[in-house]
Protein backbone atom coordinates (compact mmCIF):
# COMPACT_ATOMS: atom_id res chain seq x y z
CA UNK A 1 0.00 0.00 0.00
CA UNK A 2 1.18 3.62 -0.96
CA UNK A 3 0.95 6.05 1.71
CA UNK A 4 1.80 10.23 1.20
CA UNK A 5 4.37 8.86 3.86
CA UNK A 6 5.96 8.04 0.50
CA UNK A 7 6.57 11.31 -0.45
CA UNK A 8 7.43 12.69 3.27
CA UNK A 9 9.92 10.67 4.07
CA UNK A 10 13.55 11.85 4.52
CA UNK A 11 12.30 15.47 3.58
CA UNK A 12 10.45 17.09 6.67
CA UNK A 13 8.21 20.04 6.66
CA UNK A 14 10.03 21.71 4.07
CA UNK A 15 10.14 19.00 1.44
CA UNK A 16 13.91 19.75 1.16
CA UNK A 17 15.34 17.03 3.47
CA UNK A 18 18.53 17.69 4.50
CA UNK A 19 19.45 19.79 1.00
CA UNK A 20 20.15 23.09 3.24
CA UNK A 21 21.91 21.62 6.25
CA UNK A 22 24.37 19.33 3.45
CA UNK A 23 24.81 22.92 1.21
CA UNK A 24 25.63 24.58 4.48
CA UNK A 25 29.00 22.18 4.73
CA UNK A 26 29.99 21.68 1.77
CA UNK A 27 30.36 25.63 1.08
CA UNK A 28 31.31 25.79 4.49
CA UNK A 29 34.20 23.66 3.79
CA UNK A 30 34.92 25.36 0.54
CA UNK A 31 35.14 29.02 2.08
CA UNK A 32 37.18 28.08 4.79
CA UNK A 33 39.99 27.28 1.99
CA UNK A 34 39.02 29.46 -0.28
CA UNK A 35 38.19 32.78 2.06
CA UNK A 36 42.26 31.70 3.73
CA UNK A 37 43.47 32.29 0.73
CA UNK A 38 41.92 35.30 -0.68
CA UNK A 39 42.17 37.09 2.95
CA UNK A 40 46.13 36.15 2.15
CA UNK A 41 45.72 37.44 -1.34
CA UNK A 42 44.27 40.94 -0.42
CA UNK A 43 46.59 41.19 2.42
CA UNK A 44 49.42 41.15 0.09
CA UNK A 45 47.48 43.43 -2.39
CA UNK A 46 46.58 45.91 0.08
CA UNK A 47 47.34 49.65 -1.46
CA UNK A 48 48.63 48.16 -4.67
CA UNK A 49 48.20 49.68 -7.86
CA UNK A 50 45.87 48.90 -10.23
CA UNK A 51 48.52 47.27 -12.54
CA UNK A 52 49.89 44.86 -9.99
CA UNK A 53 45.74 43.59 -9.24
CA UNK A 54 45.43 43.05 -12.46
CA UNK A 55 48.96 41.11 -13.02
CA UNK A 56 47.91 39.59 -9.97
CA UNK A 57 44.49 38.22 -11.14
CA UNK A 58 45.48 37.55 -14.20
CA UNK A 59 47.17 34.07 -13.08
CA UNK A 60 44.08 31.73 -13.78
CA UNK A 61 44.15 29.92 -11.14
CA UNK A 62 44.26 33.20 -9.08
CA UNK A 63 41.38 33.57 -10.73
CA UNK A 64 39.65 30.52 -10.76
CA UNK A 65 39.96 30.30 -6.54
CA UNK A 66 38.33 33.43 -6.43
CA UNK A 67 35.27 32.78 -8.52
CA UNK A 68 34.98 29.38 -6.51
CA UNK A 69 34.93 31.25 -3.47
CA UNK A 70 32.21 34.21 -5.10
CA UNK A 71 29.91 31.26 -6.00
CA UNK A 72 30.26 29.34 -2.47
CA UNK A 73 30.40 32.34 -0.53
CA UNK A 74 27.37 34.07 -2.31
CA UNK A 75 25.64 30.16 -1.74
CA UNK A 76 26.51 30.30 1.58
CA UNK A 77 25.42 33.37 3.29
CA UNK A 78 22.12 33.25 0.99
CA UNK A 79 21.22 30.12 3.00
CA UNK A 80 22.40 31.09 6.14
CA UNK A 81 20.45 35.37 5.58
CA UNK A 82 17.26 32.86 5.08
CA UNK A 83 17.55 31.04 8.19
CA UNK A 84 17.90 34.08 10.03
CA UNK A 85 14.73 35.79 8.22
CA UNK A 86 12.81 32.46 8.90
CA UNK A 87 13.81 32.67 12.55
CA UNK A 88 12.64 36.43 13.17
CA UNK A 89 10.50 37.71 10.90
CA UNK A 90 6.66 36.16 10.82
CA UNK A 91 4.32 38.09 8.69
CA UNK A 92 3.84 36.53 5.68
CA UNK A 93 4.35 39.49 3.42
CA UNK A 94 7.23 41.14 5.18
CA UNK A 95 8.79 37.49 5.14
CA UNK A 96 8.37 36.44 1.77
CA UNK A 97 9.68 40.13 0.53
CA UNK A 98 12.72 39.49 2.81
CA UNK A 99 13.19 36.49 1.01
CA UNK A 100 13.46 37.27 -2.65
CA UNK A 101 15.40 40.55 -1.43
CA UNK A 102 17.80 38.29 0.07
CA UNK A 103 18.25 36.05 -3.57
CA UNK A 104 18.31 39.19 -5.09
CA UNK A 105 21.21 40.37 -3.12
CA UNK A 106 23.31 37.14 -3.31
CA UNK A 107 22.70 37.12 -6.79
CA UNK A 108 23.59 40.69 -7.36
CA UNK A 109 26.90 40.22 -5.28
CA UNK A 110 27.88 37.09 -7.52
CA UNK A 111 26.97 38.93 -10.73
CA UNK A 112 28.79 42.12 -9.58
CA UNK A 113 31.85 40.17 -8.53
CA UNK A 114 32.22 37.21 -11.29
CA UNK A 115 31.93 39.98 -13.99
CA UNK A 116 34.60 42.36 -12.10
CA UNK A 117 37.01 39.35 -11.51
CA UNK A 118 36.95 38.31 -15.34
CA UNK A 119 37.49 41.40 -16.72
CA UNK A 120 40.15 41.82 -14.58
CA UNK A 121 41.77 38.59 -15.39
CA UNK A 122 41.40 38.77 -18.83
CA UNK A 123 43.08 42.46 -18.72
CA UNK A 124 39.71 44.56 -19.54
CA UNK B 1 -0.98 33.80 21.66
CA UNK B 2 -1.12 36.48 19.15
CA UNK B 3 -5.04 37.77 18.19
CA UNK B 4 -6.27 36.05 21.57
CA UNK B 5 -5.44 38.72 24.47
CA UNK B 6 -7.98 40.38 25.81
CA UNK B 7 -7.88 43.68 27.42
CA UNK B 8 -7.32 42.07 31.17
CA UNK B 9 -4.88 39.37 32.74
CA UNK B 10 -5.68 37.38 34.99
CA UNK B 11 -2.20 36.33 36.38
CA UNK B 12 1.24 36.86 35.06
CA UNK B 13 1.93 33.61 33.08
CA UNK B 14 4.99 31.39 34.01
CA UNK B 15 7.58 32.37 31.30
CA UNK B 16 10.33 29.87 30.30
CA UNK B 17 13.97 30.83 30.64
CA UNK B 18 15.36 33.09 27.78
CA UNK B 19 17.92 35.82 26.88
CA UNK B 20 18.03 37.34 29.95
CA UNK B 21 17.61 34.98 32.78
CA UNK B 22 20.14 32.98 31.85
CA UNK B 23 24.14 33.96 33.18
CA UNK B 24 25.99 34.43 29.77
CA UNK B 25 28.06 31.21 29.28
CA UNK B 26 31.34 31.09 26.58
CA UNK B 27 28.85 28.52 24.04
CA UNK B 28 25.96 30.69 24.43
CA UNK B 29 27.88 33.84 23.30
CA UNK B 30 30.13 32.07 20.99
CA UNK B 31 26.74 30.69 19.29
CA UNK B 32 25.51 34.01 19.06
CA UNK B 33 28.47 35.80 17.68
CA UNK B 34 28.49 33.29 14.81
CA UNK B 35 24.81 34.25 13.98
CA UNK B 36 25.68 37.99 14.31
CA UNK B 37 29.15 37.54 12.33
CA UNK B 38 27.26 35.64 9.71
CA UNK B 39 24.92 38.47 8.96
CA UNK B 40 27.84 41.11 8.88
CA UNK B 41 30.05 39.14 6.77
CA UNK B 42 26.48 39.13 4.37
CA UNK B 43 26.81 43.11 4.67
CA UNK B 44 30.65 42.64 4.15
CA UNK B 45 30.56 41.17 1.08
CA UNK B 46 29.35 44.61 -0.67
CA UNK B 47 32.63 45.80 0.27
CA UNK B 48 34.63 43.15 -1.66
CA UNK B 49 32.19 43.41 -4.41
CA UNK B 50 32.48 46.80 -4.37
CA UNK B 51 36.71 46.85 -4.37
CA UNK B 52 36.47 44.15 -7.27
CA UNK B 53 34.01 46.58 -9.44
CA UNK B 54 36.11 49.34 -8.52
CA UNK B 55 39.29 47.98 -9.62
CA UNK B 56 37.71 46.57 -13.21
CA UNK B 57 36.00 50.13 -13.25
CA UNK B 58 39.72 52.05 -14.05
CA UNK B 59 42.53 53.37 -12.25
CA UNK B 60 40.55 56.96 -11.11
CA UNK B 61 38.22 54.96 -9.46
CA UNK B 62 40.14 52.03 -8.31
CA UNK B 63 42.48 55.13 -6.26
CA UNK B 64 39.44 56.84 -4.94
CA UNK B 65 37.70 53.56 -3.46
CA UNK B 66 41.58 52.29 -2.11
CA UNK B 67 41.64 55.52 -0.53
CA UNK B 68 38.67 55.97 1.18
CA UNK B 69 39.35 52.44 2.29
CA UNK B 70 42.64 53.85 3.91
CA UNK B 71 41.31 56.42 6.17
CA UNK B 72 40.90 55.86 9.90
CA UNK B 73 36.78 54.71 9.26
CA UNK B 74 37.48 52.35 6.27
CA UNK B 75 40.85 50.78 8.24
CA UNK B 76 38.54 50.53 11.87
CA UNK B 77 35.84 48.44 9.19
CA UNK B 78 38.10 46.34 7.16
CA UNK B 79 39.34 45.57 10.80
CA UNK B 80 35.84 44.86 12.37
CA UNK B 81 35.04 42.89 8.46
CA UNK B 82 38.44 40.56 8.40
CA UNK B 83 37.62 39.57 12.78
CA UNK B 84 34.66 38.72 11.66
CA UNK B 85 35.08 36.05 8.52
CA UNK B 86 38.07 34.89 11.16
CA UNK B 87 35.30 34.35 13.92
CA UNK B 88 32.95 33.06 11.78
CA UNK B 89 35.47 30.52 10.08
CA UNK B 90 36.65 29.46 13.53
CA UNK B 91 33.22 28.83 14.60
CA UNK B 92 33.04 26.57 11.15
CA UNK B 93 35.85 24.44 12.22
CA UNK B 94 34.00 24.14 15.97
CA UNK B 95 30.82 22.86 14.18
CA UNK B 96 32.42 20.66 11.74
CA UNK B 97 34.49 18.86 14.75
CA UNK B 98 31.05 18.81 16.24
CA UNK B 99 29.38 17.42 13.10
CA UNK B 100 31.66 14.00 13.67
CA UNK B 101 29.57 13.92 17.17
CA UNK B 102 33.20 14.34 19.05
CA UNK B 103 33.54 17.07 21.22
CA UNK B 104 30.06 17.32 23.24
CA UNK B 105 31.36 17.11 26.84
CA UNK B 106 30.90 19.95 29.01
CA UNK B 107 34.70 20.75 29.25
CA UNK B 108 35.62 20.47 25.59
CA UNK B 109 32.54 22.61 24.49
CA UNK B 110 34.15 25.10 26.89
CA UNK B 111 37.94 24.59 25.79
CA UNK B 112 36.52 25.36 22.06
CA UNK B 113 34.01 28.53 22.48
CA UNK B 114 37.41 30.07 24.51
CA UNK B 115 39.63 28.71 21.58
CA UNK B 116 36.96 30.28 18.86
CA UNK B 117 37.68 33.42 20.33
CA UNK B 118 40.79 33.88 21.82
CA UNK B 119 42.38 32.55 17.91
CA UNK B 120 39.91 34.47 15.88
CA UNK B 121 41.55 38.04 17.68
CA UNK B 122 45.14 36.49 17.83
CA UNK B 123 44.57 35.45 14.02
CA UNK B 124 43.32 39.26 13.01
CA UNK B 125 45.74 41.20 15.25
CA UNK B 126 48.43 38.50 12.97
CA UNK B 127 46.85 39.44 9.82
CA UNK B 128 46.85 43.40 10.50
CA UNK B 129 50.24 43.01 11.82
CA UNK B 130 51.10 41.67 8.23
CA UNK B 131 49.73 44.30 6.48
CA UNK B 132 51.24 47.16 8.95
CA UNK B 133 54.88 45.77 7.92
CA UNK B 134 54.07 45.42 4.30
CA UNK B 135 52.64 48.82 4.07
CA UNK B 136 55.75 50.16 6.47
CA UNK B 137 53.65 51.29 8.99
CA UNK B 138 55.87 50.25 12.07
CA UNK B 139 59.27 51.65 9.91
CA UNK B 140 59.15 54.47 12.95
CA UNK B 141 59.73 51.56 15.70
CA UNK B 142 61.49 48.96 13.62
Amino acid sequence: MITPLKRARGLGSAHEGADHFLKQRITGAANAILAAFAVGLIATLAGADLATVKATLAHPLVAAALLALIVSMCVHMRIGMQVIIEDYVHGDGLKVLLLLGNNLFAGAIAAVSIFAVLKLSFGG
Amino acid sequence: MAGVTTGKRARARPLSPHLQIYRPMINMVMSILHRITGAALYVGTLLLAWWLLAAATGPSYFDFVNGLFSTWFGMIVLLGYSWALIHHLLGGVRHFIWDTGAGFDIGTVDLLGWATIVLSVLLTAALWIFIGCQRGWFSAWL
